[in-house]
């Protein structure tokens, strides 16, 4: 499939805002999904840290 | 999906196996989506019907399908940490259903912007995407019944009935809304009803859809490793890791 | 068995009986929440003649479910679902009664109020027979369904609002085919289709959704 240009290639024939609509949208989704998951994990190794060592609590 | 039946009672075991395995499946996410994106812009034709826009195919079916797909697992391991006191599968059964509503969401909202141009309407309330949305309150309903109670049995019990029953729902409910579509018919063929694709459309999907498998399990994994984390804290095997990792950091 | 089930559904007829206001809250909440869409709607006859079928039954289905809340949760506050449930197999009798009797307290009054509500949106006499012979079929779908519900979200504090998410997509089958029903009739075809559809999902959820409900409540109770 030649695009020809970059133009037309965003340009998606005139659908651009479907096409990169559902991209970007999915794209994001999928990249905040694991950062949460990811967050999630060592949010939950911390607190188990904390519990593992409570005398270490300093402010 | 699990190797042995041992790797189930074992949270260690498979917190361990499954550190392994994330970056594993990060690597297969990341090539498969390299690669069915290129064939899916730049090696399929343009559709004779539909020109561009029907490119959101390579995210759309994949997704519906890991939808469906991921409420069987999510039913079928919850049904096994019920069954056999297993609370690792219950675990498991939790960390999928956020992923299969997201991947459910992700078919509602292409199917929308594949609607628009396509039918005129952001929503077409034909079959399937009416199922989809169904199936959405469904994965809710289970993240919302597991998360409301504070008790981890109670809730992997509750949400083990929740979604055999409606696992056991859907095909009845699919019937029920095919049969309510049709009595109502004014747009004709399902938006996703593709009858002549040509084989690099086919191709193209067929690996966005291991693509996405292989993104499923890297999440999946993840959470399942953050719950088990949560849940059995206090353990000493939990202990020894947290202290591993938080000595490599901050030094007193 | 029967004994069980019997001893609970009359029971709890009883205690309805009693307190006849709260008992007639749903079918109050039905007429009022009914009433609002000609509100939101507009009062054009033909419009109102033709979304009434689908008004009636998602009102008869959120009068069923904000009704089902209250199910268990009193037995449950003072001691007395336990005493029931103490043999496994009594908590399918009760979950059964259970049910009955919540449709002959707020099913019922639905059934006998509908054509009444049929009337102020101008339905046609085959189209209320149809409505009717639907909600008959239905709602002791709604209560079977609404007792499971009930049964696992028992003592949350959010019990309300999650009751109606997990429940109500399970009974979308029984408002289309319902709803349906009336529909066919209004265009002239057999509603025969939807009655025989709504039948054998009343049969199947009859079979099913008591023993679903008897794991519930051991689940919930332990």
């Amino acid at each position: 499939m030649n695009w020809g240009s970059a133009d037309n290639f965003f340009a998606m024939g005139g659908y651009g805002l479907y096409v990169w609509g559902s991209y970007v949208v999915t794209a994001l989704l999928m990249v905040v999904e694991p950062l949460l998951a990811i967050h999630r994990r060592r949010r939950a190794l911390r607190d188990a840290a904390s519990d593992a060592r409570p005398e270490d609590h300093e402010s | 999906m699990k190797l042995t039946l041992y790797t189930f009672s074992s949270p260690p075991k498979y917190y361990a196996l499954t550190g392994v395995l994330v970056p594993v499946c990060w690597v297969l996410a990341i090539v498969l989506s390299a690669i069915g994106l290129w064939m899916g812009f730049f090696v399929a034709p343009t559709d004779a019907t539909q020109g561009e826009v029907y490119r959101v195919i390579f995210i759309h079916v994949p997704a519906a399908w890991m939808g469906m797909f991921l409420y069987l697992v999510m039913a079928f391991w919850a049904a096994i940490g019920w069954a056999f006191h297993a609370r690792l599968a219950s675990m498991v059964a939790r960390a999928v259903a956020p992923t299969g509503a997201i991947f459910t969401f992700i078919a509602l909202w292409t199917g929308a912007f594949w609607g628009k141009p396509a039918w005129g309407t952001w929503w077409v309330w034909d079959a399937r995407l009416t199922s989809f949305l169904i199936l959405l309150f469904l994965y809710l309903g289970y993240i919302a019944l597991v998360e409301a109670i504070d008790d981890p049995r109670r809730a992997d019990q509750a949400g083990a009935l929740l979604a055999v029953v409606g696992a056991v729902n859907v095909p009845i409910i699919y019937f029920s809304v095919k049969w309510w579509n049709t009595l109502h018919q004014g747009a004709t063929v399902s938006i996703t009803a593709a009858p002549k694709m040509a084989t690099t459309m086919l191709q193209a999907m067929l690996i966005m859809t291991f693509a996405f498998w292989a993104y499923a399990f890297a999440v999946i994994f993840t959470r399942a490793r953050a719950i088990i984390l949560e849940r059995e804290r206090g353990a000493g095997w939990v202990n020894q890791l947290a202290l591993k990792g938080s000595s490599r950091s901050a030094k007193p | 068995m029967t004994d069980l089930f019997l001893a609970v559904l009359m029971r709890d007829l009883r205690l309805a009986a009693r307190r006849r206001i709260e008992s007639l809250l749903p079918l109050v909440f039905f007429v009022v929440a009914v009433s609002l869409f000609p509100l939101g709607v507009g009062p054009e006859p033909q419009t109102l003649r033709q979304i009434a079928p689908g008004i009636v039954w998602v009102c008869a289905l959120l009068a069923a479910m904000l009704s089902v809340n209250t199910l268990y949760a009193g037995d449950h506050a003072d001691g007395s679902l336990e005493q029931m449930l103490l043999a496994p197999q009594h908590a399918v009798a009760v979950a059964s009664a259970k049910a009955a009797a919540h449709w002959l307290v707020s099913g019922l009054p639905l059934i006998v109020a509908a054509p009444v509500i049929g009337l102020l949106f101008d339905m046609s006499g085959p189209a209320l027979r149809a409505l009717v012979m639907g909600l008959l079929l239905g709602t002791p779908i709604l209560s079977l369904l609404g007792g499971l519900g009930a049964a696992l979200t028992l003592g949350l504090r959010s019990g309300g609002m999650l009751l109606i998410l997990i429940v109500l997509p399970l009974t979308t089958p029984a408002l289309i085919f319902g709803a349906g029903a009336v529909g066919a009739v209004e265009s002239g075809l057999s509603a025969g289709g939807h009655y025989s559809l709504l039948g054998a999902l009343l049969i199947a959820t009859t079979l099913g959704a008591p023993w679903a409900t008897a794991a519930a409540l051991r689940i919930s109770t332990e």
